[in-house]
């Protein structure tokens, strides 16, 4: 008998009962739920986080004296040094809470508008997030910098022999997402880093789709910008972090004018407010940043490592699983992936897949997957996606693929 | 010649046949496959639906003060809502189709596809409808 290294198991029936969600029914059918590239779920520890601070201490931080807001800032301050220490930044105040990555990126893009000149260049990877391409596009034509692209090659990774190519004195900056949302390939991120510092350029890396399986170091990665959002990690939505080395930090200008960002206002001058106050314009979200750190002790408690452990043992099974039925390709076969399966049966629209599927109570993704340089890539409209959480099952997968196979016999 | 109340009555009363769902939709996956082909000219990106996940063509030709539509998706349960579209909409004065209400499509049990959040455009291919019997009106207004 294969011995079982008991540290990495994981009691799945006990943490499912965190998740009230996971107990519900969708067309009758219980809920199947492998959409968690989209969105996570939400444990009941996160949830009781929420209805406390709207219960009990709902306040506006870093302003009033009275006890309610220094509760609340505290809170709120504390969740921001346990993502310090998730992320293991050097400083909390390197730790600035934003309202997803979406708009982390977009502070980084609109901060470099003023470093970069004409000739200058960015380079994105094909493998990118919309999110993170339009920004760049939108500094290019701004600054008269220059956008390349790391093409992609068949089995969905990376090419990094273009991508040396790309690479030269002239290279600013270079944005790759961490994992492809579309695929769940991991990307080389330690190489990339490593050459592109070495012809002087920066590195922004999103993060939003490792975040949920693997636990970053920013600084062991020595990554100038990191970003993620809560709600791919069991947190609420509306809120994220961007990490940035202290040198970028002060050197972009801030992105948004408003309270909090400010050290004295008169109408002739404004200075602005130290890190992390200078990027954290207006009232946040401060409900959703306390909640985003009792989401990551939530995820630590059970360990990052057994999550990863688990999800790879899940994907590995539904990829065998799901090859097996006739006519079926997945996507994405890199011998790196989070648990995310990306497939199309041939001749089967994924939106008629995805349709049938809901009516069994089974949620994927379908579509572009906002990552349509992909699809066009493969010259297909899109794939049906299926992505795995530590609290899915092996029975779900089964569902999954006699779900596929009875769409299949209905749809062909 | 039926009225557009008529034959959608007769559509609600052959979806009231199926037990459930599946058979619904094996139904309307069999009336996508027979929908009638739409003249390739006119499978360009001027006559696709925006806002569909799947790709909807849709024309609209006027013949005796009477709009025939011809449509095609490469998805085939959209392909089957089209055929209903069709059927009901396909063959009827500009004014009469300004005037039809689409309720009846929550009374066969596709009420899902009305929600805006749906990507099959359901709601698009409606709108591109009505749309074009605007512009036939106004055409013959004018003539």
């Amino acid at each position: 008998m294969a011995s079982v290294d008991s540290s990495l198991t994981l009691d799945v029936e006990q943490i499912r009962n965190d998740f009230p969600i996971l107990k519900r029914k969708v067309n009758d059918k219980p809920l199947v739920y492998f959409d968690n590239a989209a969105t996570s779920q939400t444990p009941q520890q996160v949830i009781d986080v929420i209805v406390d601070y709207y219960s009990r201490y709902n306040a506006n931080i870093h302003r009033g004296v009275h006890a309610l807001s220094q509760e609340a800032t505290d809170a709120y301050e504390q969740a921001r040094i346990k993502i310090q220490k998730h992320f293991n930044i050097p400083n909390a105040y390197q730790t600035l809470f934003t309202a997803g990555t979406t708009h982390g990126i977009n502070i980084v893009a609109s901060g470099f508008a003023s470093i970069l000149e004409a000739g200058d260049e960015v380079i994105v990877s094909a493998l990118e997030h919309h999110s993170n391409i339009v920004p760049w596009q939108m500094l290019c034509e701004k600054t008269g910098a220059m956008l390349k692209v790391i093409p992609m090659l068949d089995n969905g990774t990376l090419d990094m022999q273009a991508f040396d190519a790309l690479l030269s004195d002239k290279t600013k900056l270079v944005f790759v997402n961490h994992v492809s949302n579309a695929l769940g390939t991991v990307n080389p991120i330690e190489e990339i880093i490593k050459k592109t510092h070495a012809v002087g350029g920066a590195v922004l890396v999103d993060g939003a789709q490792a975040a949920p399986h693997i636990k970053a170091d920013v600084q062991a990665l020595d990554v100038d910008f990191y970003v993620v959002s809560a709600h791919k990690m069991c947190g609420p939505t509306g809120v994220g972090m961007l990490y940035g080395k202290e040198k970028w930090l002060e050197k972009l200008p801030p992105y948004q004018g408003g309270g909090e960002m400010i050290d004295q206002v008169t109408f002739e001058k404004t200075t602005y407010a130290g890190l992390p106050h200078k990027f954290e314009a207006g009232t946040p979200n401060i409900c959703g940043g306390i909640a985003f750190g009792a989401a990551l002790d939530y995820m630590n408690a059970i360990g990052f490592e057994r999550i990863a452990a688990y999800e790879h043992e899940l994907l590995e099974y539904a990829t065998a699983k799901l090859k097996s039925i006739e006519g079926l390709r997945i996507y994405g076969e890199s011998s790196k992936k989070t648990a995310v399966v990306s497939f199309n049966i041939e001749g089967v629209h994924p939106y008629d897949m995805g349709t049938i599927l809901d009516k069994l109570g089974i949620a994927v993704r379908t579509g572009h997957h906002c990552a349509q340089p992909i699809m066009d890539f493969y010259k297909i409209p899109g794939t049906v996606r299926a992505s795995f959480a530590f609290y899915n099952t092996k029975e779900e997968i089964d569902s999954l693929v006699a779900g596929v196979e009875r769409a299949r016999n209905m749809l062909i | 010649m039926k009225s557009i109340p008529e034959i959608q009555q007769e559509i609600v009363e052959e979806f009231e046949m199926f037990d459930d769902w599946m058979q619904r939709y094996e139904y309307m996956i069999e009336l996508g496959k027979s929908l009638p082909l739409i003249d390739e000219k006119y499978k360009t990106e001027e006559y696709i639906i925006k806002g569909c996940q799947s790709k909807v063509w849709v024309h609209a030709d006027l013949n005796e003060d009477k709009i025939e539509f011809t449509a095609d998706s490469d998805a085939i349960i959209t392909k089957g809502i089209i055929a209903i579209l069709i059927r009901s909409f396909s063959g009827q004065p500009p004014q009469e189709i300004l005037d039809a209400d689409t309720s009846f499509i929550d009374k066969i049990g596709l009420k899902e596809h009305l929600s805006p959040t749906r990507a099959n455009g359901l709601v698009s291919m409606i709108k591109q409808i009505k749309l074009y019997a605007v512009a036939y009106k106004a055409k013959a207004e004018n003539n």
